[in-house]
């Protein structure tokens, strides 16, 4: 599903001196459908920045990423956010919201989006919101308002609404306490099960232990030059 | 897909003094567009341009008409480009005064549209006013106040009601929630954009806040001194800027 | 001292009757001119004056009238104007009238073929309260878009339940131009279609128009909210018609008043020939 080929990043900072700054070089791999990886490396080696460009959120200097077919670093924007509606997920650590929109629409709204009649995507929501235990008194109210754990478990219900085939998850676990750490780490086994191929960033060791199938040090990406 | 909007090569110079010059863009159905720049980077022009408040000095600007398919706005008799922008095209201004009848009650502003296509019922215009105003939040016990006796944030929401109440296909918006504070504008960005997924809309928005085409479009250009300088997807311009001057727009955003 | 007949100069009155002929060619659309100082002020009839003096001929028999009255100040005066200038022979009998100058009325007499009807018009733009700017009331009359003349109808009926428009009522001319009648009440709309030419001339404004005979003439309404050419429901308390437009008169300080035609000559001469109840 995911198959990336020479893949190099580099940001040029024209503020300051026109500084380049390169992130990543040569970085090849490939995730396959129902595949979990995991992303390792320590912090500042460029997890997130891969995870970015794999979502079409940063631009590549060089190389290939294919995603179900689709060339991200060559795609039009409205590729990408077709395939982003339809086949691409992704949940990052902050949720970024319309204020004001009632949390049950924002989990809705990837399924809405795509064309989903009301009552199902609303059907959808619920079950999610429910077990990732959000009272229901707050699913009238917006996400804004809601503490950083309770946003986390509205970002994550909100990228499960949809049974994405590719699936980004960028610290799922993080702030959760033990039993919605439990139900993040089922609904990851479901979306690998029913076959997604998923890439992660698992700071939680014993979570990426239990998920993911191998790992992808990205330290082997970073350019030698600064390394 | 055809486009809804093909814009070519845009051009309009003030004397010696650029507009704005070189613009090219597709915008398909549904789409939302986000121009960013600072005051004076040429995107009024270029919004004002395509609107045909402006005519351009060169270039093409070929709208997916309902009847005809594609055809160049410029080439248009005045009379059907009139006809366009009261049918399937709205202008959402800055300012409602500019885009209201400050002496007409709230509900004949809504219902100038349907009048200036030929409804003739009293009855149906003002079921139709009124479930407008309700979908913009407004009281329709308001109905008959005129909309100098609203607050800012109502002028705007009634000027959107009054463009959209005709079902258009590709709305113009110029700094929508400018002049607003900002409890209202978060208001007047949840109201657009289930506006603007319910019904389909392509919309084009003017704005110099980052935070509002983070939220509401799909698509951003970057506009410096005339020209487009970078685009691509929101998030990523936002995120991942390559030019020089969307870097410095970017992190000059006061973090809250 | 004697005048060019009617006043005017043979030119300015072919430059009128031009006016005259493309309005009457384009029913309904105002025709601009060059209208002359008139020794008379603004607002007092220049329009009418000119326009009158452009289709006076010396056999023509004609009447002025002033809110439906030959014996005002305004009639008086315009009808002693001509009488000095063109000395054309006056009459306050619609039916022996060639042509009938007026302010705001339309007699209650029904005109025929071979009169002319000339208004005083003091602002002939029917878009003005709704859209100021000229260049642009042009452009949405050259473009059909009347969709603002509804939304003041619209208007009138949020605010009173009813289209309180009583005169000046905005009417559709052969389904393309919408003109103003000049102030006549809405009563007399429907009189706009008659077998007699009808004139429009506004002097400071500087614009003619016109309705050729049997000219389709629609007042604008609603589905729901027809056109109702009404008047007060009273009978003349003069000559007991029933049929024709009132003017209320307060007759004594203690609030007495009375209902009587507006239309002096059709009121003297239902009395003069019996008719009064």
């Amino acid at each position: 599903m995911i198959t990336v080929t020479d893949l190099g990043k580099s940001f040029t900072l024209h503020n300051q001196s026109s500084a380049v700054i390169p992130v990543l070089e040569g970085a090849n791999f490939s995730v396959a459908a129902g595949e979990c990886v995991a992303l390792t490396g320590e912090s500042g080696a460029g997890k997130s920045t891969v995870m970015r460009i794999l979502y079409g959120n940063y631009l590549a200097q060089a190389g290939r990423v294919v995603v179900n077919g689709l060339d991200i670093t060559t795609a039009t924007p409205r590729e990408i956010l077709t395939l982003r509606r339809e086949v691409l997920g992704y949940v990052s650590q902050f949720l970024c919201v319309v204020p004001r929109v009632p949390t049950l629409e924002v989990v809705a709204e990837p399924l809405l989006s795509l064309g989903v009649a009301e009552d199902a995507a609303r059907a959808r929501a619920v079950d999610l919101l429910t077990r990732l235990r959000i009272p229901e008194r707050l699913w009238q109210l917006s996400p804004t308002t809601f503490s950083g754990g309770e946003q986390q478990r509205v970002n994550i219900a909100r990228g499960f609404a949809h049974r994405y085939p590719v699936l980004l998850l960028d610290e799922p676990t993080a702030s959760l306490d033990a039993q919605n750490r439990e139900t993040v780490l089922t609904l990851i086994e479901e979306a690998k099960a029913g076959g997604a191929a998923i890439v992660g960033i698992f700071h939680d060791l014993e979570a990426r232990d239990r998920v993911a199938d191998r790992a992808i040090d990205v330290s082997v990406f970073t350019p030698r030059k600064i390394a | 897909m055809t486009p809804l909007l093909q814009v070519r090569n845009i051009e309009k110079r003030y004397g010696a003094r650029i507009g704005c010059a070189d613009v090219s863009f597709d915008l398909y159905p549904g789409e939302v567009l986000g121009i960013v720049g600072e005051s004076g980077s040429g995107k009024s022009t270029l919004l004002n341009c395509l609107a045909g408040h402006l005519a351009p000095d060169q270039g093409e600007v070929i709208f997916d008409t309902r009847a005809d398919g594609p055809r160049d706005v410029r080439q248009m008799p005045e009379a059907e480009r009139r006809m366009l922008s009261r049918t399937d095209w709205a202008f959402v201004h800055q300012n409602p005064r500019d885009g209201l009848r400050m002496r007409v009650s709230a509900g004949g502003n809504v219902g100038e549209r349907l009048m200036a296509v030929g409804a003739r019922h009293y009855g149906d215009i003002r079921q139709t006013a009124g479930d407008w105003l309700t979908k913009v939040e407004i009281d329709t016990a308001r109905m008959d106040d005129r909309p100098s006796a609203f607050s800012g944030g109502m002028q705007q929401r009634l000027q959107i009601a009054r463009n959209l109440v005709t079902g258009p296909r590709l709305v113009f918006m110029d700094e929508p929630t400018g002049g607003l504070d900002v409890s209202v504008q978060a208001r007047l960005l949840d109201l657009l954009r289930g506006l603007v997924r319910r019904m389909g809309l392509s919309a084009i928005i003017v704005t110099h806040d980052l935070a509002v085409v983070r939220l509401l479009a799909d698509r951003l250009m970057v506009m410096k001194s005339g020209h487009v300088v970078e685009t691509g997807l929101t998030d990523q311009v936002l995120d991942d800027p390559q030019h020089a001057y969307t870097q410095l727009l970017v992190s000059s955003v006061l973090q809250v | 001292m004697s005048y060019n007949f009617a006043y005017l100069d043979e030119q300015t009155k072919r430059m009128i009757r031009r006016a005259i002929l493309k309005g009457v060619a384009i029913p309904g659309y105002q025709v601009p001119f060059a209208s002359r100082e008139m020794p008379m002020p603004y607002g007092w009839g220049t329009g009418g004056v000119q326009v009158s003096a452009a289709c006076l001929t010396p056999d023509d028999v004609f009447k002025v009238i002033d809110q439906g009255a030959d014996d005002t100040t305004n009639a008086v005066s315009i009808r002693r104007f001509f009488e000095k200038t063109a000395g054309v022979a006056v009459t306050e009998k619609t039916a022996e009238a060639t042509v009938i100058q007026t302010r705001h009325r339309i007699p209650e007499t029904p005109l025929c073929a071979d009169q002319i009807l000339v208004y005083q018009v003091p602002i002939p733009e029917p878009l003005r309260f709704l859209e100021p700017r000229e260049t642009e009331t042009r452009k949405m009359h050259g473009l059909e878009e009347y969709g603002l003349m509804h939304v003041k109808l619209y208007e009138d009926i949020a605010r009173h339940g009813e289209i309180a428009t009583a005169y000046a009522y905005p009417v559709k001319v052969e389904d393309r131009y919408v003109m103003d009648p000049s102030p006549i009440p809405k009563f007399d709309n429907p009189k706009l279609e008659s077998p007699a030419l009808q004139l429009f001339g506004a002097g400071r404004e500087q614009r003619i128009y016109a309705l050729p005979p049997f000219t389709k003439v629609a007042s604008l309404d609603f589905e729901d909210y027809p056109f109702d050419p009404s008047k007060a429901a009273h009978p003349c308390a003069l000559c007991g018609a029933e049929d024709s437009y009132l003017d209320e008169v307060i007759v004594d300080d203690a609030g007495g008043r009375m209902f009587v035609c507006s239309d002096t000559d059709y009121c003297a001469s239902r009395r003069d020939t019996g008719e009064a109840a």
